[in-house]
């Protein structure tokens, strides 16, 4: 649990990053690094989300896995690394 | 004649049950037929039955409930806690968070999902991934691939359905549509059908279509007659002029209820339906003054003969085009087939038509011109589409091959430029394509061509029900289009965005084109005249020998010769004759195998076919000659020889 820890706080110490939340299959999150409203809200939001994109990824070719899932809009970019029990969320802004 | 039974009962015996037996026959009376009464009556003849076998059936319709629905928006409060959990209490989440934590997997699942993460941040970090590295290098436009989908149909509401006749657009901003029906089959009256035309209201959302209710029209028209065509005034979005099946016109306006607010008196109206009626930029703003709606305030009778004109010699006009920005001319096409530029400024009627096309085997069913090319229209007519242009007379200088089914309205795409809202300070690019236009088919298709694509062919056929399509109009901003078809029903089709979006190369190439179809045409004429120049100063030359040569009776363009041969005088006719000699020498060697005797004549042929033909048409109205075919029936025939000296000369 220390390595997860020092893991954990050494993504958050990347340039840009502004936070970082692990949730698990239920859409509970288990370790966050943002207020509660807005974790819970990212939880909720993008577990259905990268349930989708699994999804589709496995209706296209039913021996395809979904690995990473990248969000890019104007202000931040969202990246999913989904598992199967667990989700991994990081929201990193832009360096330019 | 009176039948009585007489008979006595006791008293006694009234109300006593009546005891029936048997009775043989009895001839009570009996009366002979009389023969006189059959003179009154006459046998009837024919009789007519009817009988029916067929299995009884009976016909439902059946719609199923429509299931209404609402967008709602769900709140994602904290959810997936397990029932003991209690999400309020925080020491309790926090125990369950701990024992997630301390769960095998977790620590081996996250440290292998940071190490991907890991990469992707520094990826971001070290360079954008996702900037844009040329600047300079317009993004190409996708080659996407044309489509139609129908957004919105509407349905006839008075039954029984009568076809589509005419659509518009109402003006402000479009969002509305004016449909009018009417059965146009030649005097047909079929009983109960109802002589209203709709309005149905369409709203726009961005470059969504929503219509309010597709179901119930706005507004409905109630005329006496049925309306014909029906066309919004373009500067008031609530009046409309329509053209009804009797012949008259009325105005209307759509605050003001159900009946027309003024209507042409009877006598001096059209005689047949009226087919197309415009509104025009003057200053009463119609064409016909509304102020006293008793007559027209200019009546253009289309007669093409130089002779007088008379109303008997008109021919029936079919559509009527004209462009707000050349106040001073319009365009009609006739069912005959022509079309006809005229000026409105004109003195005489001769001086107001100015220039006759020949367009058409059937009636000209749309006329439209290009709205950036205001020298080129199109014209849609029997089973093709042609495009036009004013400066050559003789033939369009585009046309589409014949199809199968006939074509019955068409339409160019309209553009529509920048177009800067002010006070939203947003800016429509909202630009169509110029050579993209539309056409429907009988056989229920609308075609969209493309002319900088394919000419050959229409570049999106869209199949939009299977009775034959009517009308077509576009919407202005050039995605939509309403088509209304033979059953009452008007489709709304939107197109997909590289039909309606234009490239800045576009007017260059379309420019091009049309300059360059219509020199061709240009110098195809002039060699058709070069031709014809000639051939005149050789008929003249022999006309000349002939008369000199000839003696005997002259009447009428026959004389005799020494032969003592029947020759006509007219140039026409005798090569007319001899034509009809090759033909029916051609026709009796096409039994026979040989092809080789048939090429060779048919060239000859085809030029002296076209050199005939050229020739009467200039000389027509005045021409004395009487028509050449059946004349020959009735003369001696001259065989080959004759033929053969023509050839020579």
């Amino acid at each position: 649990s220390n390595e997860v820890e020092e893991t954990m706080k050494r993504i958050q110490s990347h340039k840009g990053v502004v936070g970082t939340i692990v949730v698990n299959s239920e859409g509970i999150p288990i370790k966050t690094t943002l207020d509660n409203t807005t974790t819970v809200q990212y939880a909720g939001l993008i577990s259905s989300l990268a349930d989708k994109a699994r999804s589709v990824v496995r209706d296209l070719d039913p021996s395809n896995d979904l690995t990473f899932l990248r969000i890019r809009s104007k202000k931040h970019e969202i990246m999913v690394a989904p598992d199967k029990e667990f989700i991994l969320i990081v929201v990193q802004s832009p360096t330019d | 004649m009176d039948v009585t039974y007489a008979y006595q009962k006791k008293r006694s015996e009234f109300g006593k049950q009546c005891l029936f037996s048997d009775k043989g026959p009895e001839l009570i009376d009996n009366f002979a037929s009389n023969k006189k009464f059959l003179h009154n009556y006459i046998i009837k003849d024919p009789v007519s039955r009817t009988t029916l076998c067929a299995p009884i059936q009976a016909e439902h319709h059946l719609n199923t409930t429509r299931a209404e629905y609402v967008n709602g928006a769900m709140n994602h409060v904290e959810g997936g806690w397990p029932k003991d959990v209690n999400t309020a209490d925080e020491e309790q989440t926090k125990r369950y968070r701990r024992k997630v934590e301390k769960d095998e997997g977790f620590h081996h699942t996250v440290m292998q999902l940071c190490r991907n993460m890991e990469n992707c941040i520094l990826q971001n970090n070290a360079i954008n991934i996702y900037q844009q590295y040329f600047s300079d290098v317009e993004p190409t436009p996708l080659v996407e691939r044309s489509s139609a989908r129908t957004v919105n149909v509407y349905q006839d509401q008075s039954i029984p359905t009568r076809p589509v006749t005419h659509i518009s657009w109402s003006p402000d901003n479009q969002t509305k549509l004016a449909i009018s029906h009417c059965d146009l089959t030649f005097q047909a009256k079929v009983p109960d059908q109802s002589t209203r035309s709709y309005i149905w209201q369409v709203e726009r959302i961005s470059s969504f279509l929503i219509s309010e209710n597709p179901n119930t029209p706005l507004h409905t028209l109630r005329p006496e007659h049925p309306i014909v065509c029906l066309e919004y005034n373009q500067k008031d979005p609530n009046s409309l002029v329509s053209g009804q099946f009797n012949g008259q016109v009325a105005v209307w306006d759509t605050r003001k209820g159900h009946e027309p607010v003024e209507l042409s008196v009877i006598e001096n109206s059209y005689r047949d339906p009226v087919h197309n009626v415009l509104w025009i930029n003057s200053k009463s703003g119609t064409e016909w003054d509304t102020r006293k709606m008793s007559e027209p305030t200019e009546t253009l009778i289309l007669d093409i003969s130089k002779e007088d004109q008379s109303m008997s010699n008109a021919l029936g006009a079919s559509c009527l085009e004209y462009e707000t920005t050349i106040p001073t001319r319009f365009m009609v096409g006739t069912e005959q087939g022509k079309v006809i530029s005229c000026n409105r400024k004109g003195k005489t009627p001769m001086e107001k038509m100015t220039f006759k096309f020949s367009a058409h085997f059937g009636p000209v069913l749309a006329l439209q011109r290009n709205p950036a090319f205001l020298k080129n229209f199109l014209t849609v007519g029997d089973w093709t589409a042609r495009i036009w242009s004013e400066d050559c007379r003789e033939s369009s200088i585009m046309w589409t091959s014949f199809h199968r089914a006939l074509l019955t309205d068409g339409a160019w795409s309209p553009t529509r430029f920048t177009y800067p809202n002010l006070l939203y300070r947003i800016f429509y690019h909202v630009l169509s394509r110029l050579s993209v236009f539309f056409t429907t088919r009988s056989d229920g298709i609308l075609d969209v061509w493309d002319i900088l694509q394919q000419q050959k062919q229409a570049c999106l056929g869209v199949k939009v029900c299977d009775e034959p399509l009517r009308c077509l109009r576009t919407h202005e901003m050039g995605r939509l289009v309403a088509v209304g078809n033979q059953k009452g029903t008007t489709y709304l089709v939107e197109f997909s965005e590289n039909l309606s979006m234009i490239n800045k190369n576009d007017k260059m190439l379309l420019t091009a084109m049309f300059e360059r179809e219509s020199k061709r045409e240009k110098i195809l004429e002039a060699r058709n005249r070069e031709i014809r120049l000639k051939q005149r100063a050789k008929s003249s030359h022999m006309n000349l020998n002939m008369d000199e040569g000839g003696e005997g009776e002259v009447y009428q363009g026959i004389k005799k010769s020494e032969d003592g041969e029947i020759m006509f005088t007219d140039n026409n006719v005798v090569q007319a004759e001899a034509e009809f000699y090759l033909c029916i020498e051609q026709e009796t060697k096409a039994n026979l195998p040989p092809e080789e005797a048939e090429e060779e004549e048919e060239e000859g042929e085809d030029l002296q076919h076209d050199q005939l033909l050229d020739d009467t048409e200039g000389e027509s109205p005045g021409s004395s000659a009487p028509s050449p075919e059946p004349d020959k029936d009735g003369k001696k025939k001259k065989g080959k020889g004759k033929g053969g000296k023509q050839k020579e000369k």
